[in-house]
């Protein structure tokens, strides 16, 4: 039954997972631009999150109710993020896409590093959690083992809708299309008056939106000390690369084989737990290199 | 790379026979007798300077081994790696289970180079299978596995690492020195064994992947290969650094030697320094050691700093302050491109190069030069 457990959290854990993997693989998907940043960025938005708690001290009032704190930080900290992704884009990843793809990658990783001590230096290393009161503790009782936590299940479900909202924007929205056509070919889409910068920025800005949402996640289901975003960058990676690159619905199969992965290899014991995922990834990497399921969404 | 193929107009009255081909527009012998005289004197600082000074130093060359090292990945075939990590933690706990076992500590070096480099052919095996990014995340993989692997050995101190036995016989002046000594010979290795392998048949290749890999492809080069070698190297030679921080530092903790930071500091030191040359790491390297030094009391603030001016730098002046220098001032410190120079007759005969302005000007010849076409 134990084991039983450990698939059932898995597959919730796989849409934490799957969250960090949306917007990188969006990112790719539009611009080819890996965002080494992606980890941190997440960090920042619940660190920015605990920063407004801290402030307003909003659901130390709001806290006897299960949901309003929890709805006002996502209302605040994910349009923010949208913006900052938009400008970031425009301002800098841009720059760095005019001088090549190796540019982006030194860039990203520049701001990776450079975020992860401006962290440090304001919040020191401590770890912190965003307290939401009682959602965190509250789950639906399946059966004597097995428990589904009412966070998980939200978590899973912010996952899944946001992965529909950015097939459906790719898809059906006019702003989606052209965005699809910057990506297949840029100077043809231009010829026919798309501005690809402004488009860049706009998937930038859906992609930051999802980084945001995965930060507020991450920052509710454990706890984020400024160090932690590389490995989520490294777990959502993996879930892009397992679930073959540009297929959106790949991406969450492959989120929720590592969160099995993790949840199972803590049965063995915690520090394998973090390591049997990575090794999933590589065992897919040295025999189906483009994934499990391989499929262009995106182009 | 062929002479013949530089224009000779007509006119110029003088056959293609009489054309030489130099490492450089001029003669550098003044450079490697400078270079020789600089290691001769770095070999004596131990015994001039300070224990502080010394200690800095030490600090000061496993980043140039390091920076090197990462300068021939992304520099030359254009491997951005994230995980050299992986290899300096490698080299580091070589040097503590060779201790452990009784082998004398400096000799285990040598091991963790050769162990290193045996661990990267299966390695490359694997992340060279991705391209671009996705090999950058992947050795960064690598390197977290490894971590976490090395973690589950009680007998290595598991995640709180272990003191490397054995370092208790010297004398602390003593296992400074020797400590110093090995970190200026492993550094001098790594740039002087990058030199050599730029100079090669394979530096050829090296030099025009760097320039257009494609173009490189399609003449033939075995672009795959080079890139292997490189990936060997700088696994051997992060290991050295590895060596070196574990003897220098005295203990072998998984949290430290396999973190991220030191390959940032090798990506900031080159991007300061400039990429895709030889001079541009060490200087970079000189450049981040300063900052960090001056710094000192104001936490990561240095770390902040640098990283920022790295990005600018990978934006704006893609070959760094030695690009930025030799912009200026044609200088090159350690020839490894092709001058092809339209030589006289007593030039010849003295077995000379030097330049000869005329019709049919000396030109460098594109793809081994560093005039290389931004993209």
């Amino acid at each position: 039954m134990t084991f039983v457990n450990a698939l059932v959290q898995g597959i919730l854990l796989g849409g934490l997972f799957a969250l960090f993997a949306c917007g990188l693989s969006l990112m790719f998907g539009v611009m080819e631009v890996i965002n080494l940043a992606h980890g941190d960025l997440a960090v920042v938005a619940a660190y920015v999150a605990l920063g407004v708690i801290a402030i307003t001290h909003v659901p130390a009032v709001w806290s006897f109710v299960l949901v309003v704190p929890a709805i006002w930080i996502f209302v605040l900290v994910v349009p923010v993020f949208m913006v900052g992704g938009y400008v970031l884009q425009r301002l800098l990843f841009q720059q760095a896409l005019a001088s090549g793809p190796i540019t982006t990658l030194l860039v990203s990783f520049g701001l990776s590093v450079v975020l992860e001590n401006v962290l440090l230096e304001v919040f020191t290393a401590n770890s912190q959690s965003l307290n939401i009161g009682s959602l965190v503790s509250g789950s639906v009782q399946v059966s004597n083992q097995v428990y589904l936590p009412y966070l998980s299940l939200i978590i899973l479900g912010t996952a899944v809708v946001a992965l529909v909202v950015v097939q459906v924007f790719l898809a059906r929205t006019r702003t989606g299309r052209m965005v699809r056509a910057v990506a297949d070919d840029r100077e043809a889409a231009q010829l026919v008056g798309a501005s690809y910068r402004h488009l860049f920025g706009v998937a930038a800005a859906l992609a930051f939106g999802t980084v945001a949402l995965a930060g507020l996640a991450l920052g509710m289901y454990t706890s984020v000390a400024p160090s932690a975003g590389p490995s989520y960058l490294l777990y959502g990676f993996a879930a892009v690369v397992i679930g073959g690159l540009g297929s959106l619905w790949g991406t969450l199969l492959g989120g929720i084989i590592l969160g099995v992965a993790s949840t199972v290899g803590s049965l063995v014991d915690p520090d394998f737990g973090a390591m049997l995922p990575y090794l999933v990834f590589l065992a897919v990497l040295a025999v189906r290199p483009h994934g499990l399921f391989p499929k262009k969404v995106l182009s | 790379m062929s002479a013949s193929l530089l224009p000779v107009e007509a006119g110029s009255g003088r056959a293609p026979s009489s054309l030489i081909v130099t490492r450089s527009r001029r003669p550098t012998t003044w450079a490697g007798a400078v270079g020789a005289g600089g290691l001769v004197v770095l070999a004596v600082v131990p015994f001039l300077a300070s224990q502080g000074f010394v200690n800095d130093l030490v600090n000061l060359f496993i980043l140039v081994c390091m920076a090197t090292m990462w300068n021939a990945l992304a520099g030359y075939v254009g491997l951005v790696s994230v995980g050299q990590q992986l290899y300096i933690g490698v080299g580091a706990y070589v040097v503590l289970v060779a201790a452990q076992h009784g082998v004398e500590t400096f000799a285990a070096v040598p091991v963790a180079l050769a162990a290193a480099a045996v661990l990267a052919l299966p390695a490359s095996w694997l992340v060279f299978r991705l391209s671009g990014a996705y090999f950058a995340i992947a050795t960064w993989v690598l390197a977290q596995v490894a971590m976490l692997f090395v973690e589950r050995f009680g007998s290595l101190g598991g995640g709180t690492g272990a003191p490397v036995p054995g370092l208790d016989g010297f004398g602390p002046t003593a296992l400074l020195r020797d400590t110093y000594w090995l970190a200026l010979g492993i550094t001098a290795l790594s740039v002087i064994s990058v030199y050599l392998l730029l100079r090669s048949r394979l530096g050829l290749v090296l030099t025009a992947v760097r320039d257009n890999e494609i173009g490189a492809r399609s003449v033939g080069s075995r672009v795959m290969a080079a890139k292997r070698v490189v990936y060997v190297l700088a696994a051997a030679g992060c290991a050295g650094a590895g060596a070196i921080i574990a003897i220098s530092q005295l203990d072998v903790e998984p949290g430290n030697v396999f973190n991220v930071q030191w390959t940032a500091y090798m990506i900031f030191a080159v991007l300061i320094g400039g990429l895709g040359s030889i001079e541009g790491p060490v200087i970079g390297s000189v450049v981040f050691f300063v900052l960090q030094q001056t710094l000192a009391n104001y936490d990561v603030w240095y770390l902040i700093i640098l990283g920022s001016v790295a990005m600018a730098m990978a934006i704006w002046a893609r070959r760094g302050l030695w690009g930025l220098f030799t912009a200026k001032v044609p200088l090159q410190l350690f020839p490894v491109g092709y001058y092809v120079h339209m030589g006289d007759g007593l030039a010849e005969r003295r077995g000379l190069a030097r330049l000869v302005l005329g019709p049919a000007r000396a030109q460098p010849t594109s793809t081994t030069t560093d005039k290389r076409e931004e993209p």
